[in-house]
């Protein structure tokens, strides 16, 4: 039990109980991600046309790799915060919202993890 | 509460006349949300990539087909117009550009920016291979 007053537990955090932590990293992957996105369009984009040994060359470089992988953790983890305000927004059935918030995580998860251990094979040529 | 009055977002037409800055506005959440499709269909390519030359040209199959062509450009264009878009929304952010002259141009401006930019680089993919 805690000694702290109800006021103080919810100062500075709001309703949503994580205070500007949402809307800080949303705009923090956003800063990350103009320059990766710029690099991304511009240099990894022609690749996705590339033949097989092609792609597999250049995206086991290690600025690539890095690069890549940065630009979709970044993204996957944007993407979650901005796809976690539609679904608070236009979902009203309390059991659905916690259902659909609860499987884009795991989609998240997923997904973030795939990549990292495609990008990690590609990169040691394994 | 009468039951006739239209309700959001369905008063746009005949009772509301959308603005750019609205327009604009749900375009950044709807090429939002559909950058994830974009994105699956990246992660979708490393994984292939990862996984051996015959993934890879199942990846490729679908990727040179209508849909993934059409999946192609579009997500180059969400991509373009979220990141102009988006950079405006840093400087919103910061305090900067609230003034309605402001807000319009830099909306002319981000749209004249993802179209550009959206053939700029179609044309550099498409000449690369």
């Amino acid at each position: 039990m805690s000694l702290r007053t109800p006021l103080a537990h919810v100062r500075g955090l709001g309703s949503a109980k994580d205070g500007t932590s949402h809307w800080w990293m949303q705009r923090v992957t956003a800063v990350l991600l103009a320059p990766l996105s710029i690099w991304f369009l511009l240099c990894a984009l022609p690749l996705l046309g590339a033949n097989y040994a092609d792609a597999r060359v250049w995206l086991a470089q290690p600025l690539n790799s890095f690069l890549i992988l940065a630009l979709v953790l970044a993204v996957i983890y944007h993407a979650l915060l901005g796809v976690q305000v539609v679904v608070e927004d236009y979902i009203h059935t309390r059991w659905l919202e916690v259902v659909v918030l609860t499987s884009i995580r795991l989609i998240a998860f997923l997904a973030a993890l795939a990549t990292s251990l495609a990008v990690v094979r590609i990169a040691v040529g394994g | 509460m009468s039951a006739q009055r239209p309700l959001s977002p369905f008063m746009i037409g005949p009772y509301y006349r959308p603005q750019l800055t609205s327009v604009l506005s749900i375009l950044h959440r709807i090429t939002g949300l559909f950058l994830c499709l974009g994105t699956i269909a990246l992660v979708a390519w490393i994984f292939a990539l990862a996984s051996g030359p015959d993934s890879y040209a199942t990846f490729a199959g679908l990727a040179h087909g209508v849909i993934g062509k059409l999946l192609l450009a579009s997500s180059v264009f969400a991509l373009c117009y979220h990141l102009g878009n988006g950079i405006r929304h840093l400087f919103w952010d910061a305090g900067r550009g609230f003034e309605l002259k402001s807000v319009y141009a830099s909306g002319y401006a981000v749209v004249v920016f993802a179209v550009v930019a959206t053939a700029g680089v179609l044309l550099l993919a498409g000449g690369a291979r």
